[in-house]
């Protein structure tokens, strides 16, 4: 399992929890396990999230790999100028 | 990427700085930008766009201008796709009105003539009847109670209930407990702050030539940072199949973000498939101003406490974007920016998106986060004043480091926050003696820089130079930055290789050049494809020597036999590889395609001295030193230049440049004259410091630079401001009448 940390904005939608454990070694796994155990999240997750993984922010590559014991944040996409 | 796999040193052309590529071209007027595309038969285009700043179009009557002789081609909205959802629809909606013009300059319906002149004057033969609506163009007022409803139903889950239907977005985040961290604190400051929304001032209109035909078949030409964006989204708007646009980029003359997305190009595309000819549009000043993609304004509120000692014990901010009549303001990089150069236990900070009658919001350099530094620094800079504490010791002593858990969240993996902060105060500007009548400012900065869809491909030519193609439009110097990195892994002088901007037809899917990205991802990604290359070349020397391909290496352009074992051979040059490739196996060409990761987040500190008028209230710019970590600077030039020009820009936004509107909604500062960029007379010579801490997600250890140099300058500016004329500027720009303002007010009590 992986700890995943949300934003606090996005705990309403998943039941008010500030972390939520999820199966998942890839970027795009954890994505479609927190989509599947937290309908609510699947709104802000389409819209597009990025994810940090142990410091390392990955804007949009589905297959990075995740260890379970990696810290791992939702982020709202990165966009830039 | 392990760090150990990080080159640090021993470059021969990397760290150098050769001519730029491009630099004959332009200043000989060859080089071919937007505006400089023409084609047989080509017909101009002109658009109507909204008088009112909030308008229910009732009805179009478009019979008069088609009656004028050479008009061609008249588009309204129904002459775009129907089916269009998601952001597509708000930019096609941005594009082309459907029922309601939003903002002042909105476009309404287009025309394409024989002339740019007849053009002209049959857009004015359209008639549109409006009912005028209430409109609003503040930030907070669009937020208010009773405030005029943009467009019911757009907010997103994230917004709380209750809020006004102008919020449609919402972010929060943070740790830890902000109540008990100001009670620990000595000292708790809180402001109000405004920023007027700005424009990236490049100097070159949008402008494009499109040609579509009746078969869906198309090619368009256009200044853009990214070429693939403007395919992908032309085509959605136009029911295209995409492949079946080609999108070609001119030279571009300034984006800094704002050609991140389109404004024009499907309008050409429109008109073209309609009147079956090519079509060139070019955007006026006016219109760049009144209907391209300006910056967010903002209204921030922002509270620190802090130790006599320096400590900051809880920080939190209120961030509220404007962005147009759309939803889209980053707010979210407003929250995540602000603290991020902190290490704090409690920190909390909200964003609020914002619809309101404006034009629709662009990217600018670091979205987002200037806004942020100049509240939180100047805070910081407030709170330091009031202890009687140095302003670079106090962000030393709170600075984030590998490790730290960044306000936005995760840990810091390396950064070089601490090192541009020591070399700012080993630097002599900030020991050096102010004048009466002078102040200093001090401001960090932070950005996050980006990775993105990227594809290169590397080409030899038969007397073995190398054409070097890449997809991201070079707004910074990328071409010549790209070249270096190439002749580095191929050992071939940098003049030997030409970077090209390829077309869309000509390589895979692009992202935008934006986030700082460019070095980053397609230095990698070119790094790659020389190794590719590389591979293949030592593959042919292999085979005429008759040994395995793993037991020949390269060095310095040659394949060479990688030990004694391998055999006694005379180094083989590129170029004698190169003649012979169509013989020994066909072209040689390497290539690479991948979405890197790793572009890792940058951080900046700059120093500047400010004078302060008190009879005109006139600030000048008397001395300004921006110390940035670039990872590597692979052409030192080029990043000096963009700190340079992230700096300038950061002044203008400080000091002069706004979004004027009227009591009816519509801008009255749309040229040149009346909203104020710094020119050349307006700044000193700006000093830079380029600190290096390698990122470990690239080969050579490059961070993008394009970007973080703008996020300090509007609060180290406020800073100096504040010091000059002892008295604290909370809205920006610190024009002369707002600055006669403050110290009048200072002076009655």
């Amino acid at each position: 399992m992986v700890e995943v940390n949300l934003w606090s904005g996005l705990r309403a939608l998943a039941d008010g929890h500030e972390t939520v454990e999820v199966d998942g070694s890839t970027v795009g796994e954890v994505l479609t396990g927190l989509a599947a155990a937290y309908p609510g999240l699947k709104d802000a997750i389409d819209a597009g999230v990025s994810m940090a993984v142990d410091g390392r922010i990955i804007a949009s590559g589905l297959t990075e790999p995740i260890k379970p014991d990696s810290e791992v944040y939702l982020l709202q996409q990165l966009k830039g100028g | 990427m392990p760090k150990d796999d990080v080159k640090t040193e021993n470059f021969r052309f990397v760290g150098t700085r050769p001519n730029r590529p491009d630099g004959l071209d332009k200043v000989t007027g060859r080089a071919k930008f937007g505006a400089d595309a023409s084609a047989p038969g080509m017909l101009h285009g002109a658009i109507v766009r909204s008088p009112h700043a909030h308008a229910r179009i009732i009805s179009i009557d478009t019979s008069k201008a088609e009656a004028l002789k050479g008009v061609k081609a008249v588009v309204t909205r129904a002459d775009f796709a129907t089916d269009v959802t998601g952001e597509n629809w708000n930019v096609l909606e941005n594009v082309m009105a459907s029922d309601t013009a939003l903002y002042d300059g909105h476009a309404v319906a287009a025309i394409a003539a024989n002339s740019a002149l007849v053009a002209r004057d049959a857009i004015k033969l359209v008639e549109i009847t409006y009912e005028v609506l209430p409109h609003v163009t503040d930030v907070d007022a669009a937020m208010a109670d009773g405030a005029p409803v943009i467009r019911a139903g757009t907010a997103d889950k994230s917004v709380p209930a209750g809020l006004h239907p102008n919020v449609v977005r919402y972010h929060d985040s943070g740790h830890g407990d902000v109540e008990a961290g100001f009670a620990e604190a000595d000292l708790v400051i809180k402001d109000h702050f405004r920023t007027e929304a700005t424009h990236q001032g490049y100097i070159e209109p949008h402008a494009c030539l499109g040609m579509l035909g009746g078969d869906g078949k198309g090619e368009l030409w256009c200044t853009t940072q990214g070429h693939w964006n403007v395919q992908k989204i032309c085509s959605a708007l136009l029911g295209l199949e995409t492949s079946q646009l080609r999108v070609t980029a001119s030279e571009i003359g300034g984006g800094f973000g704002g050609k991140t997305t389109v404004f024009i190009e499907p309008v050409a595309l429109a008109l073209s498939r309609k009147a079956n000819r090519p079509v060139k549009l070019v955007m006026t000043r006016s219109e760049v101003f009144r209907a391209s993609g300006p910056t967010s304004s903002t209204s921030m509120d922002v509270k620190i406490g802090m130790k006599k000692d320096g400590t900051i014990t809880a920080a939190e901010g209120v961030f509220r974007l404007q962005g147009g009549a759309f939803p889209g303001a980053p707010m979210e990089m407003t929250a995540m920016c602000a603290f991020a150069p902190y290490a704090l236990k409690n920190v909390h900070q909200v964003g609020y998106d914002v619809m309101a009658n404006r034009p629709k919001q662009a990217a600018y350099r670091a979205p987002g986060s200037p806004m942020a530094a100049f509240a939180v620094e100047s805070v910081i800079d407030e709170l330091c004043g009031q202890l009687g504490l140095d302003p670079i010791d106090v962000r030393l002593k709170n600075a984030s480091k590998e490790g730290t858990k960044a306000s936005y969240g995760p840990r810091f993996g390396r950064i070089g926050l601490v090192e541009t902060l020591e070399a700012a105060k080993a630097h002599p500007h900030y020991s050096a003696p102010l004048k009466p009548g002078q102040g200093r400012g001090i401001s960090c900065g932070f950005w996050f820089n980006f990775g993105g869809e990227t594809s290169v491909s590397l080409a030899l030519s038969m007397d073995g130079s190398v054409q070097l193609m890449v997809g991201t439009p070079d707004i910074g110097g990328s071409r010549a930055s790209l070249a270096l990195m190439a002749a580095e892994e191929l050992g071939i002088p940098y003049e030997n290789i030409r970077t090209t901007i390829a077309d869309t037809a000509s390589l895979g899917y692009n992202e935008v050049s934006h986030g700082s990205r460019v070095t980053y991802a397609s230095g990698l990604a070119t790094i790659e494809a020389a190794r590719d290359t590389i591979k293949k070349l030592c593959a042919r020397a292999a085979a005429k020597w008759g040994i395995d391909a793993d037991a020949v290496s390269w060095e310095d352009g040659c394949a060479v036999p990688s030990g004694p074992n391998a055999g006694d051979f005379d180094p083989l040059p590129i170029a004698k590889i190169a003649a012979s490739m169509g013989r020994t196996g066909g072209p040689i060409v390497g290539h690479y395609e991948a979405t890197p990761e790793g572009a890792g987040v940058s951080f900046a500190t700059h120093i500047v001295d400010a004078e302060v008028d008190p009879e005109t209230g006139k600030t000048g710019i008397v001395r300004y030193t921006v110390v940035q970590d670039a990872g590597k600077a692979v052409h030192p030039a080029y990043v000096e230049g963009q700190f340079q020009g992230g700096a300038a820009q950061g002044i203008g936004w400080a000091l002069n440049e706004e979004y004027i509107y009227g009591a009816d909604g519509r801008l009255q500062n749309d040229v040149f004259l009346d909203y104020r960029i710094p020119v050349a007379s307006d700044l000193p010579m700006i000093d830079t410091v380029i600190v290096e801490v390698p990122n470990p997600g690239h080969p050579y250890g490059v961070r993008g630079v394009g970007e973080t140099s703008i996020c300090p300058p509007l609060a180290a500016v406020a800073n100096a401001v504040s010091a000059a004329a002892g008295v604290r500027l909370h809205e920006l720009p610190m024009s002369p009448p707002r600055i006669l303002e403050a110290l009048e007010k200072q002076r009655d009590g």
